[in-house]
């Protein structure tokens, strides 16, 4: 279970499980802000010889040096802390591409870092099945703007202003794998201005 | 009633030895005209007027998928089996006239992988014949690995060393030289997939190896087709059909239903596909699963059946059928 309990939804819309670890010769796990307890909670029952076999990617983003200290105790054998999942992209390219079978792959922090993780392990060849994921900290989400294509990260208001053409997009929970992000459709088409007041419904 | 598969009136064009235990047979469509294509790993069910007997054996397709103009499977003798097999060696002759069924794939190849990994043991390889035809066609990615008995009971190991230098690797059991797996698997690149198709003990094998390493559920692939197991006679009553019908000791219960007439669905008759699942509505005594389609939980519920392979000891037994 998640620890965030999300509605129940269409079944385009991605659920969460808790880390557990399995068997393989590499890990990779890749957190962003609180998904770092995550990562501390599961070493609580870790064999002792797991981190000489893993590598971290962490993104504090607000959560600062909160966490980095202690991912860094767990002595893994490769640690990336970064700014953003965009700055983290090439190595975790890099790195699926440089992977071997029996990867484990753990996804934690919020949607929109899980979900262009797991884009780029499924591009790698992961069955998506075979990610583990688990939700922590906020529920912003990634949105994609059905009319431009643009992305707008973390968005936590519906029905948003779309950050690249500017329309009024109702937040839908269908949900891209491949572009790892929800969409947005336009909630004015018809009646342009009839816009229903912004609720704050992802925090 | 092979659910969804029509019936192909085809005409034995060859006959041919391959080794001892090993004959290849090559159909046409009777009356000329191509077949319907196929992909790589596809069976058909092949059937057989063996007296007042039918049999219905289903066999991997192991031609070229590119070539619509015949099909060819190979058949290993048998010699304690149910007949089959020995009815295909004993009395199927060049242009004879049988019927097979439109092919069905149940071990097709994950085209989404980025390598192929292929584990062969004995007359599994066959399914990988026609995958590797299939993928050199668009280059792609894979490598077999073969297992043998012998070097002359290596069927087909020489044509496909040849045809694929460097892709294929040949294990003989008689010079003690197997498969390493864990070495084989370690250091695949992500996005290979394994198949495997051999006894079930090589199966399992590669099942659990995958595992232990980390490998995907999703990402090793498996076809074991089961012969339907003998057992003691057995009576089954018939709900829908309203029928008291009789299971003979050789005889499987999918067959059982054909022989009275019941039009019973089917699509590999090797408790493989889940096709001729059936609802049991009352049952004193015990089901005996062969099938690898039913889950623990299903077996232990006692509701569903696999008639292909599966059968009863004990008093009364009704199906929904």
């Amino acid at each position: 279970m998640s620890k965030t309990v999300f509605p129940p939804s269409i079944n385009s819309r991605p659920v969460y499980g808790e880390l557990e670890v399995r068997p393989g010769k590499h890990h990779l796990m890749i957190a962003d802000a609180t998904g770092a307890e995550a990562i501390l909670d599961l070493a609580k029952d870790a064999p002792a010889d797991l981190w000489a076999k893993t590598h971290i990617i962490y993104i504090p983003k607000d959560t600062g040096e909160k966490y980095t200290g202690e991912l860094k105790a767990l002595t893994p054998a490769q640690m990336y802390v970064g700014p953003s999942y965009e700055a983290a992209k090439q190595r975790v390219t890099d790195t699926f591409a440089k992977a071997h079978m029996g990867l484990q792959v753990y996804l934690t922090g919020t949607e929109g870092v899980m979900g262009q993780a797991m884009a780029a392990a499924i591009a790698a060849g992961i069955p998506h099945t075979a990610i583990q994921t688990e939700h922590r900290g906020s529920t912003a989400r990634r949105m994609q703007c059905v009319h431009c294509k643009g992305i707008t990260e973390d968005v936590t208001t519906d029905p948003f202003v779309c950050s690249h053409c500017g329309l009024n997009l109702f937040v839908r929970d269908h949900y891209s794998r491949r572009l790892a992000a929800f969409q947005g459709v336009c909630i004015d088409a018809e009646d342009p201005g009839n816009v229903p007041p912004q609720v704050e419904v992802f925090k | 009633m092979s659910a969804g598969t029509a019936k192909i009136n085809v005409t034995v064009a060859e006959v041919k030895p391959i080794n001892d235990l090993v004959t290849r047979f090559k159909f046409v469509r009777t009356g000329g005209g191509e077949l319907p294509t196929f992909s790589g790993g596809a069976h058909t069910v092949v059937e057989m007027q063996d007296g007042s007997t039918t049999r219905l054996n289903p066999y991997s397709l192991m031609s070229d998928p590119a070539d619509r103009g015949a099909y060819m499977v190979s058949v290993r003798r048998d010699d304690e089996g149910r007949g089959g097999s020995l009815f295909m060696h004993n009395n199927v002759r060049e242009g004879m006239e049988m019927v097979i069924s439109n092919p069905v794939n149940l071990f097709s190849l994950d085209l989404r992988a980025k390598k192929h990994l292929m584990l062969a043991g004995g007359i599994g390889i066959t399914p990988f014949v026609a995958q590797m035809a299939q993928l050199s066609h668009t280059n792609g990615l894979f490598e077999l690995h073969y297992s043998v008995r012998t070097a002359s009971l290596g069927t087909y190991a020489e044509e496909l060393s040849e045809q694929y230098a460097n892709k294929v690797h040949i294990y003989h059991d008689d010079q003690n030289e197997r498969i390493d797996l864990e070495t084989l698997l370690d250091g695949q690149p992500l996005g290979t997939h394994i198949y495997v198709c051999g006894p079930k003990g090589m199966i399992e094998w590669v099942h659990k190896t995958a595992e232990e390493l980390g490998w995907p559920r999703e990402a090793v692939h498996s076809e074991e087709f089961l012969a339907p197991a003998s057992g003691k006679p057995f009576e089954v009553k018939l709900a829908q059909s309203n029928k008291i019908i009789q299971v003979g000791e050789h005889q499987s219960l999918l067959e059982a239903l054909e022989a009275n007439d019941v039009d019973a669905p089917y699509l590999c008759r090797g408790g493989a596909c889940g096709q001729c699942e059936t609802t049991v509505v009352e049952c004193d005594g015990k089901l005996v699963h062969y099938d690898h389609w039913l889950t623990d939980e299903q077996r232990e519920g006692g509701k569903l059946i696999m008639p292909c392979v599966s059968r009863f000891e004990g008093k009364t037994l009704v199906l929904d059928r």
